[in-house]
């Protein structure tokens, strides 16, 4: 029998086990949103803003073991849809976007609401397709979904012009997919696992720098227990949070340019790292020859073969999937019996611990001012360390990145790459929709917040009770904090005026909202917000923050990973620089 | 360096524009390019001559492989390899230059393949180097127009792209 090309996009995503799109209508996709609407497998989540479309599903994705989906018109619906994809491929995440397109007659003639969608979104997605012949529509689905979650995950976006959709054929969905020209790797050279495994047993000071690949591949597990195993130090990027457990005492905590003192100096002075998908951001190693200063071996396990030796040269590059070579080489060094030298190990974790002990996320309370890390940490109490946590961009990512000690990974959803302000709300309703029965907050700016508030609304009718945390500081802080720094306190259009009542907001899209200014104020408001009476509510809660709170330590451009800018009660002290062969015999 | 890169790609559209928007994007360079249909209608066959450090030109053919459509994706510099491009040059070739101009065509194995009472068009074939060096042995004020096709470049003996 044949059915339209609506219908076979729409039993596609069926077969393909989709549980939600994300989307909005327009011209070009009327026909595909009759055929969503004339069925029932799938749930279709009306958003206000394209680009939220794509956060959302982003979200649901980064929560869940799924691909996203998300659905636009052609056109503004399209362009509206980029930043979302750009976010989704700067942190490797699979999703498939679907965006309508003129009739295919029509193309290229500036027809109403036409956009090159594939030459835009080329060099922000992993793949596009354009597709032009209705047969190919199933097979192409199949291979968005395919490229999207294999390999080193990313957005593909799927162009459908809209006389496709109106087209009649057969629907057969292809049973596998196979690209001859795509062929990703998974299991590691046994000679280069070899290799690292010998590198780690001669290790005097190793190191583990766990990011977004270790969640994205799933192997938390096997980060672990290598860590467990070897009894090492280790340290994850922002979007490899929660890949190790961080409330352990081998976790050093986050490391970069807002990382805590302890993980960046044992990152400049490890003599051999173990680099676990993670990519050597610029905001993590700052300025590569500083890094590579101090002499240190490097191994490098990542998917993506470009990722290594980009920034960084390596000594011993391992391409294939995370999971699969920590389970190798955890394997091969229980079997050889290799461990490093257990008394350089108890040397370099005095060290560390000397490090530790200067607690460089420490702040000066306040009676007075609502400190925004204590903020976190409440929120990090009063849930159990539990919730799902998303965030938008700025000095409050920071802090729920540093005081929100992450248990499991895919519990923190944050832009990391490309830094996405009003990423944080339509990724905690995404996230939620994916985690009914988990509690999800977002931490937020009043900044970041305005850019995707409209969400407000969607998040009333799907019935999404998140928390939203908004830590207002009147300031878009970050930049501020750069404006204190580096171009002497003048705060060129960083002070936020006008800001809206947002309690009257949240009211007025039919949520609670709550003005929380004093201090002793935060705890019971936020054990009100997440009390059984407002579960199925969603709660906006406007914290009067700190003004002029920062986020230390800092690294500065152009700075190394041991030329921090410290907290004030750190400016003080002085701190032994690092000496190769010193002898810890008698610190305590 | 210079570096000759060969490029299996899937005979697609949009293929050649994601190669090349990757150049552009990643501020790779590209001296010139060249593409076609091989024997087998699927796939085409690209030479992108580049420059760079070995480390950028390591990037450019991870970065290359990354595209899906990419199929395989050789460093010719890497082993023994012929390279040649083809350059039809159009001169004005009147009085005694007339002559000394099918000379110079002869030197350099070009063939004129189109004549005029006051033009040669010649056809030349060889390494870019070479072509170059014709353009600088002739006299620069009787070119009329040059077009070149790119290098094109294939690995000697068993040396085999192919899938
Ligand atoms: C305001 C702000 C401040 C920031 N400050 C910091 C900071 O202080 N510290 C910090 O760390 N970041 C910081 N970032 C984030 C930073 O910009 C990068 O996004 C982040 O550091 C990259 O993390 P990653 O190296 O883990 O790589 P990701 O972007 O998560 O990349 C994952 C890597 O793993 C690979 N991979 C994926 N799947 C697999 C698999 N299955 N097997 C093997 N490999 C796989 C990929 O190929 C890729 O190379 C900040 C961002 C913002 C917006
Ligand atoms: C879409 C977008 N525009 C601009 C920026 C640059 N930027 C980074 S942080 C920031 C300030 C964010 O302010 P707010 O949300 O109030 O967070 P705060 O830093 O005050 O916690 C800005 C403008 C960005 N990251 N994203
Ligand atoms: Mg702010």
């Amino acid at each position: 029998m044949q059915i339209s090309g609506a219908e076979i996009l729409v039993r596609s995503l069926q077969e393909e086990g989709v549980e939600f799109v994300f989307g909005y209508p327009g011209g070009a996709v009327l026909e595909i949103y009759d055929a969503i609407f004339r069925q029932q497998q799938f749930k279709h989540v009306l958003v206000r803003h394209e680009q939220a479309a794509v956060h959302a599903a982003d979200a649901y994705s980064r929560s869940c073991d799924k691909v996203g989906v998300a659905l636009v018109t052609s056109g503004p619906g399209a362009t509206n849809a980029v930043t979302g994809i750009a976010t989704a491929y700067m942190d490797s995440v699979p999703m498939v976007v679907i965006s309508g397109q003129v009739s295919t007659p029509a193309i290229g003639l500036d027809a109403f609401q036409e956009v090159d969608m594939v030459g835009i979104t080329r060099p922000c997605v992993k793949h596009n397709f354009l597709v032009k012949d209705i047969n190919e529509l199933a097979s192409t689905i199949k291979k968005a979904f395919y490229i999207a979650a294999t390999g080193r995950p990313g957005p593909v976006v799927v162009d459908v012009p809209k006389d496709v959709t109106q087209q009649l054929a057969e629907f057969h969905y292809p049973e596998s997919v196979s690209i001859r020209s795509y062929v990703p790797v998974t299991r590691g050279h046994p000679g280069q696992i070899k290799k690292a495994a010998s590198l780690l047993a001669e290790a005097k000071r190793p190191y583990i720098y766990v990011g977004g690949g270790a969640v994205q591949g799933g192997a938390s597990a096997e980060v672990t227990e290598l860590v467990k195993m070897l009894g090492v130090p280790c340290t994850n990027t922002l979007m490899g949070l929660g890949a190790y457990p961080g409330d352990d005492r081998q976790f050093l905590g986050m490391l970069g340019m807002h990382g805590t003192y302890e993980a960046n100096m044992a990152m400049q002075y490890c003599d051999v790292l173990i680099a676990v998908g993670a990519r050597f951001d610029d905001r993590v190693i700052s300025v590569p020859s500083h890094f590579l200063s101090q002499p240190k071996k490097i191994v490098h396990i990542d998917i993506d073969p470009s990722s290594i030796a980009k920034r960084v040269k390596v000594d011993v590059p391992i391409v294939g999937d995370v999971k699969h070579v920590l389970r190798d080489l955890i394997d091969l060094m229980k079997q050889n019996g290799q461990r490093p030298d257990a008394a350089n190990l108890a040397g370099w974790w005095k060290q560390i611990e000397q490090w530790r002990s200067y607690n460089s996320l420490l702040y000066t309370p306040s009676t007075e001012f609502i400190k925004p890390q204590s903020v976190v940490q409440k929120l990090y109490e009063i849930t159990g360390g539990d919730a799902i946590i998303t965030s938008d961009v700025g000095q409050h990512q920071m802090w729920a990145a540093q005081y929100y000690p992450f248990k499991r990974p895919k519990q923190w959803l944050n832009s990391g790459g490309l830094g996405t302000m009003g990423f944080g709300l339509p990724a905690a309703i995404g996230a939620q929709l994916a985690n009914p029965n988990a509690q999800v907050a977002c931490i937020t700016g009043e900044g970041s917040i305005q850019m995707n508030i409209q969400e407000l609304s969607t998040a009333k009718q799907y019935h999404t009770p998140v928390k939203v945390i908004a830590l207002n500081n009147r300031y878009l802080g970050m930049v501020r904090q750069w404006q204190e720094f580096f171009y002497g306190t003048r705060y060129a259009e960083s002070y936020m005026d006008a800001l809206p009542d947002f309690v009257g907001i949240a009211e007025a899209y039919g949520h609670v909202g709550m003005k929380i200014e004093n201090p002793a104020d935060v705890e019971g408001a936020l054990r009100e917000a997440f009390s059984p009476a407002l579960k199925e509510r969603l709660v906006f809660m406007d914290f009067r923050t700190d003004q002029s709170e920062n986020v230390f330590p800092m690294i500065q451009n152009g700075k190394g990973l041991d030329q921090m800018d410290l907290p004030p009660h750190m400016r003080e002290l002085q701190i032994a620089p690092f000496e190769n062969n010193r002898d810890y015999g008698n610190m305590c | 360096m210079r570096h000759i890169l060969s490029i299996l790609l899937e005979n697609e559209a949009g293929a050649l524009s994601r190669v090349v928007g990757l150049f552009s994007a990643r501020a790779y360079n590209i001296d010139s390019l060249t593409v076609s249909t091989t024997e087998d209608p699927t796939l085409s066959r690209m030479t992108i001559v580049t420059h760079g450090s070995d480390e950028v030109i390591e990037q450019i053919t991870k970065q290359l492989n990354k595209l899906i459509e990419v199929v395989k994706v050789i460093d010719l510099n890497e082993s023994d390899h012929i390279e040649r491009e083809m350059m039809l040059i159009k001169v004005r070739a009147t009085g005694k230059d007339r002559e000394e101009m099918k000379r110079m065509a002869d030197i350099f194995r070009g063939r004129i393949i189109d004549v005029t009472e006051k033009t040669y068009t010649i056809e030349l074939t060889g390494t870019s180097d070479k072509l170059g060096a014709f353009i600088e042995a002739i006299d620069r004020s009787v070119i009329l127009e040059t077009v070149r096709t790119g290098a094109s470049g294939i690995g000697r003996g068993e040396r085999i792209l192919k899938i």
